[in-house]
């Protein structure tokens, strides 16, 4: 199974992001959102960023995740490359971010992600692991 | 015409969607057939539908004809609640809050200026910054941050950035009064100020434009239009700033809806009554987003003047660079309307709508009150854009709203598969017209065939008369984020 896949609309695009577990599915939806971004074998891990969001229910957990990692990247204008969960609850995620300081020279910027949004918002325990599917506005 | 909806024909550019289920009030469709049959295709109408059954909500959900599928609310969208009992939403404004478009016109000819378009286009690239991840030349400290949120474009002019007579031709005078920048999170502020002046990136762009069709010659003089004229179109938005604010107030919302008892159909939808404090607060801040969006616009006027200064040898005021008008297609405001001869104030959300104002009204400016508001509806690259003038019409059946675009007809993905970003570039330059891109492979997410014939949107609002043709204009050189 990939890690994501993504999923098409009129307007905006989203991801379908796969795990075995709920931390991998997170992490595989934010290396899924900034594929669309930046081709991330092009990014090196050069700075980290400890991430901790909270939220009411583990979807809104998701999307807290997904706009916090848009967050460091336009306002320390880095990009984003590897991610890991370190703990997960329904409530609460701490994680960290891996990437660099963006280079125009070096990094071809594709799309500009707006924000990760609630339409269609998913997170599911399936038979085989975990699904999560996001919408963004770009 | 068989419909899951049973949608009603009202008239050939009109249809409705009974009300039913939870729906408040009706749907109301300005479309031809083909536009409402793609519609439903896409299940944008399921989402006309699910506006309908938010609180206090006024008369009809109504759509433009550039309607497509949104997150939440469709683009293309206008709804009005009462002030008394209804909501406000921030997705019914969406996340790129008071994106709009200026049209600047010029004294020079387009025929005369075509050879110097490719120069013109490069200088405009090299002095406004555009594309993903870019940061513009103007730094602000937190108490000028908070002066150009709270009194936008006047404030921006009185440091030098444009002439005071722009002021007058920006809706709103491009200062929406109610604006709170305590409000405003330091998130918001760091994602939105190193963008302060730029262009962004997606649909948004600058074009150096032919005036080729006049339709109403009195309105056109009016607006200082003529067949044949150089003018400059640029639609952008608040870039970080309001994606930040859309972000936090959509999460607030979730939970307000639920203390207010509103079940959402979507969770996009996340809305609270207009008179709670989170309702107050978001109207406050999307305020903020606003006056920074025309503010932005108001910079890049400046710089765009600059540019036609160095490349004609030129002053700008001997050229004729004044602006036309600035509108913004995603926005809620408070308005009074007449509904079934009932005067009301109504929170109107146009969401990829356009303010349509008719002769006569106050917040037309003084120049154009005899003719009508201008309406900027830009189109897609290789085509055209148009301006138009609102009409009485609009104030009774859309709440003085028209369409804002063409409307996407493809995916992004879609449009990059079937077209190669070079070939477009290509054939738009065999056209005769200067293409500057960040990226070819994006220019191709923007290729016409990706979007609605933009004639037949202007074609179905005129003949239901949301807004009537001024004026036609030809692109001559574009630069996409």
């Amino acid at each position: 199974m990939p890690a994501f896949e993504i999923i098409e609309h009129t307007a905006d695009i989203g991801i379908r992001a796969f795990g075995d577990t709920e931390a991998e599915v997170f992490e595989n939806a934010a290396t899924g959102m900034f594929s669309l971004i930046c081709d991330l074998e092009k990014i090196n891990q050069a700075v980290s960023y400890a991430v901790e969001v909270e939220a009411e229910d583990r979807e809104t957990l998701l999307v807290e995740w997904l706009n916090e990692l848009l967050y460091l990247y336009e306002s320390r204008e880095v990009l984003l490359t590897s991610f890991k969960v370190n703990s997960i609850g329904d409530n609460s995620l701490s994680g960290m971010a891996y990437g660099e300081p963006i280079d125009h020279g070096r990094h071809d910027l594709m799309t500009d992600i707006k924000a990760a949004t609630y339409h269609m918002l998913k997170v599911m325990k399936t038979s085989t692991g975990w699904t999560a599917e996001v919408i963004f506005d770009v | 015409m068989e419909t899951a909806m049973n949608l009603t024909e009202v008239s050939p550019w009109c249809w409705e969607i009974p009300k039913s289920g939870n729906m408040l009030v009706p749907g109301r469709v300005f479309a031809d057939r083909d536009f409402i049959e793609h519609a439903e295709q896409e299940q944008a109408l399921d989402q006309v539908r699910n506006v309908a059954c938010l609180p206090g909500i006024e008369m009809a959900s109504l759509a433009m004809p550039d309607i497509h599928w949104g997150y939440g609310f469709a683009i293309g969208g206008v709804a009005a609640f009462r002030v008394e009992d209804g909501i406000i939403s921030p997705g019914g404004v969406g996340y790129d809050i008071a994106c709009g478009v200026r049209l600047i016109r010029t004294g020079l000819l387009a025929d005369e200026a075509v050879q110097t378009v490719p120069d013109l286009i490069h200088e405009l690239s090299r002095s406004i910054p555009a594309g993903v991840g870019r940061h513009g030349d103007v730094r602000l400290n937190h108490h000028e941050m908070d002066q150009l949120m709270v009194k936008g474009v006047p404030w921006i002019v009185s440091r030098g950035y444009g002439r005071s007579e722009d002021i007058e031709a920006i809706e709103d005078g491009g200062a929406l009064e109610g604006a709170d920048p305590t409000l405003i999170s330091p998130r918001a502020r760091e994602r939105g100020f190193a963008q302060s002046g730029t262009l962004g990136a997606g649909n948004h762009f600058i074009e150096v434009q032919r005036v080729d069709e006049i339709y109403d010659p009195a309105a056109a003089d009016a607006f200082g239009i003529f067949k044949g004229q150089l003018c400059v179109m640029v639609h952008s938005g608040s870039r970080g700033l309001g994606h930040q604010i859309c972000t936090e107030y959509v999460k607030i919302m979730g939970g307000a809806s639920a203390r207010a008892g509103i079940s959402l159909p979507d969770r996009q939808l996340a809305c609270a009554p207009i008179q709670s404090p989170e309702g107050r607060d978001y109207f406050a801040a999307m305020a903020c987003a606003a006056n920074f969006a025309r503010a932005n616009r108001q910079v890049m006027t400046h710089l765009l003047r600059q540019s036609f200064e160095y490349i004609f040898k030129s002053p700008a005021e001997k050229m004729g660079l004044n602006l036309v008008y600035d509108v913004s297609h995603n926005i809620a405001k408070f308005e009074e309307h007449d509904v079934n001869g009932v005067r009301k104030r109504l929170c109107v959300h146009r969401k990829g709508a356009t303010r349509s104002f008719p002769a006569g009204h106050p917040d037309v400016p003084d120049k154009y009150r005899d003719i009508g508001q201008p309406v900027i509806v830009p189109g897609d690259m290789g085509t055209a854009s148009y301006l138009l003038k609102g009409t009485k019409t609009a104030m009774s059946e859309s709440f003085g709203s028209t369409c804002h675009g063409a409307g996407r007809v493809m995916g992004r993905r879609a449009a990059k598969r079937l077209i190669q970003g070079h070939e477009l570039k290509a054939r738009l330059e065999a056209q005769g017209i200067t293409v500057s891109a960040g990226r070819t492979s994006t220019l191709a997410e923007e290729a016409p065939e990706a979007y609605k014939d933009i004639d037949k949107v202007v074609e179905v609002c005129h003949q239901a008369g949301l807004s009537l043709r001024v004026a036609r204009l030809r692109p001559m050189g574009v630069i996409k984020g």
